[in-house]
């Protein structure tokens, strides 16, 4: 019986080969179907319901969602100018963070790839990633004690005679800039050190200036991996309601959906679409400026 | 140059494209099936059997701790499984899941709760420690609906006006320090206010005071005129305001460092505050712990979940909450008025109930237990604003 059973098994599994042997669409459908279904159902599923539960309502009494077609969540959205205000700072934060991150990712990024030695390059890279190794949280309350009144920032400055810039715009634009840091360091080191030196001597033979060098060759092809690291920075600022909750009285996106979230869930889902917008578009102007094509 | 002919990426988005539609149209299939639950209420529970093993509970910080859920197993064999929860919209969440079998509501919750179904009626007849309660605390708005009790009270506390005995001369007697703007103006940038559409009542219950004119009875239920002074007042308030706290760990640090040195608190921060040693100081006993107002406050109910899997262990629950002893420790622990009266004969400070007014229903008719805002506040339906409002109005408030 035993060897009968495991003969028919055998066979299920000969069939199975037979079956794929020489189809090739099949093989890779079989393979794919796992990490695609759940593409599907998971990630994209999710959005689609998020897309669908913005059309509808909520039951003001009960907190019960009703689930009739209306326009009414993106009526408030439009009509009322502090969404517009909140949508706008945190775009504006977003962007601010990415071009603080990308000017100071780029010349360190450039030293690893370029100068430093193996081991200077190995204790960079170590530094860069040491900040990861410990909780978003603890980094965020850090830099709440750090920019108090009475905190290590206001001490350092006081025999200066200046002051730090307390809780507010200008911490949360500190803290979002150091927190993504490494996420722009990185893509930027990748892309630096894919060019070869050969190109950059090329240049210099051919009696470019260093600066022409680097606006001509060396910041063309970096380029898409500046659009890269950016896209982290971006999108990291445009998602994130815990460091504008830490360190100002600011609401950025996330804090209105957050505060939305538990009593008009339709209402939050119309806001998430804010976000998921502004990244569509500013993915769709990275594609322009070429971040997809060396990958 | 394959690149440029542009046919995968049309593929690409097609694929996605179709891929939307088709989760679309399973969304719009979904909608129309799950809408079913709701009305038939289950039956109350006529008597407490053998536990279930285990009871989960949605509560307070405080609320459910070793030194009373310990004994509490040892008894009932009841394995006490406790989440916390900040914000009374976070335990509407919460139970929105339908994984815990009951929660600790303020009077913010329990009327949403009740509204969407999500917790059953309480036989108040299985609870033996029940008839001990103080009476104001029975039968009241945030606990009972229609004339059906919704759960078991716990204790009650008022929203205290707390401030920094060094920056603040002279000690302030009223809540015009943080919402007269002229006041305000002296402590700009380092006023705490509480970041919760609850602080809109804060300032209904200061303008009950100061504006009569506005006929402010009840400051949850504020009608169009009523609530919109209410919320200029918190805007003007806006730009003096040093931090909105939502964690009780962020007003502590906030007075500790005294990046804040006025604002509405919680008992459990102000003692927190005075054990650190921060010079923080709140309404004396000569003025009834208020400011000259009254003030906002809670008064928690243990409610049961509606399709609880434990019910005989979170019956046996809400009974050992309210037992004497159990009660005196939970109170004195948490800084608030305990809920049973015979608890008061138990606290380990002899004083603690004559401190916490626990015994004097006068006390309590200053405080304004926090209430879910509806739109029906009696008067005619559809008079007042509702907790929607109030959310959309605090963001707008905030800017």
């Amino acid at each position: 019986m035993a060897s009968e059973a495991a003969a028919e098994r055998r066979s299920v599994g000969h069939k199975l080969a037979d079956l794929f042997h020489g189809r090739e669409r099949l093989q890779v459908g079989a393979l794919l179907a796992g990490p695609v279904g759940w593409l599907v159902i998971g990630y994209l599923g999710s959005l689609a319901l998020l897309l669908v539960a913005a059309f509808w309502s909520v039951d003001p009494l009960s907190g019960l969602t009703e689930k009739s077609f209306t326009l009414e969540n993106f009526e408030a959205l439009w009509n009322e100018p502090v969404y517009k205000d909140i949508a706008w700072r945190t775009v504006r934060t977003a962007l601010l963070v990415t071009i603080t991150d990308a000017v100071i990712a780029f010349p360190i990024a450039f030293y690893m790839a370029k100068i430093a030695s193996r081991r200077g390059k190995a204790l960079l890279v170590i530094g860069i990633l040491l900040p990861l190794w410990s909780s978003y949280l603890v980094k965020v309350y850090a830099w709440r004690t750090l920019l108090s009144a009475n905190g290590a920032i206001n001490w350092a400055l006081e025999p200066i005679g200046l002051h730090g810039p307390g809780y507010g715009t200008t911490a949360v634009w500190l803290v979002f800039s150091y927190l993504w840091l490494p996420y722009m360091i990185l893509p930027i080191y990748a892309g630096l050190e894919r060019i070869p030196n050969s190109l950059i001597s090329a240049s210099e033979d051919l009696g470019a200036s260093p600066f022409t060098t680097f606006r001509r060759v060396i910041l063309p092809l970096a380029f898409p991996a500046v659009v890269a690291g950016s896209i982290f920075t971006f999108s990291l600022t445009l998602g994130d309601y815990i460091t504008p909750r830490l360190v100002s009285n600011e609401q950025f996106l996330g804090n209105v959906i957050f505060s939305n979230i538990s009593n008009n869930q339709p209402f939050a889902a119309a806001l998430a679409l804010v976000p998921v917008v502004v990244m569509i578009a500013y993915l769709l102007v990275a594609r322009r400026l070429g971040a997809f094509e060396h990958v | 140059m394959r690149r440029r002919d542009g046919n995968p990426a049309r593929t690409a988005w097609l694929v996605v494209a179709g891929l939307v539609v088709f989760m679309l149209a399973l969304a719009g299939c979904g909608g129309g099936s799950d809408d079913t639950t709701g009305g038939s209420s289950s039956e109350e529970l006529q008597k407490v059997g053998k536990g279930e093993g285990e009871v989960s509970l949605i509560s307070w910080a405080g609320y459910v701790e070793p030194e009373w859920s310990k004994p509490f197993e040892q008894k009932t064999g009841c394995k006490v499984n406790n989440k916390e929860a900040g914000t009374s919209d976070e335990m509407v969440e919460l139970m929105k899941t339908g994984q815990y079998d009951g929660v600790s509501a303020s009077g913010n919750a329990s009327a949403r709760l009740v509204a969407a179904d999500l917790v059953a009626p309480v036989n108040v007849d299985l609870v033996p420690n029940y008839e001990t309660v103080f009476a104001d605390l029975k039968d009241q708005p945030y606990n009972t609906f229609d004339g059906v009790n919704y759960g078991i009270p716990h204790g009650r506390g008022a929203n205290l006006l707390m401030w920094n005995s060094n920056g603040v001369k002279p000690a302030p007697k009223s809540w015009a320090v943080t919402m007269d703007p002229k006041e305000a103006a002296k402590y700009k940038g380092k006023i705490s206010q509480y970041d919760d559409p609850m602080s809109i009542a804060e300032a209904a219950v200061y303008l009950k005071t100061h504006e009569p004119d506005l006929g402010i009875e009840n400051p949850y239920a504020l009608d169009e005129e009523q609530f919109n002074a209410a919320v200029k007042l918190l805007e003007e308030q806006q730009p003096y305001v040093g931090e909105y706290w939502s964690e009780a760990a962020k007003q502590i640090s906030g007075f500790a460092n005294e990046d804040n040195v006025v604002g509405t608190t919680w008992q459990y921060q102000y003692f927190a505050l005075k054990e650190e040693g921060a010079p923080v100081a709140a309404s004396p006993a000569s003025q009834g712990f208020l400011p000259e107002e009254g003030a906002t406050g809670w008064s928690d109910t243990w409610m049961l979940a509606k399709d609880a899997k434990h019910p005989n262990c979170m019956y046996e629950w809400m009974n050992w909450i309210i037992e004497p002893k159990v009660n005196a420790e939970v109170a004195e622990y948490f800084g608030e008025a305990p809920a049973q009266e015979l608890a008061c004969k138990e606290t380990a400070n002899k004083n603690f109930c004559a401190e916490y007014h626990a015994e004097e229903p006068e006390f309590w008719e200053r405080v304004y237990y926090w209430e879910t805002p509806l739109a029906d506040c009696g008067t005619g339906d559809g008079e007042c604003m509702d907790y929607n409002d109030w959310v959309k109005a605090w963001t707008t408030i905030k800017g």
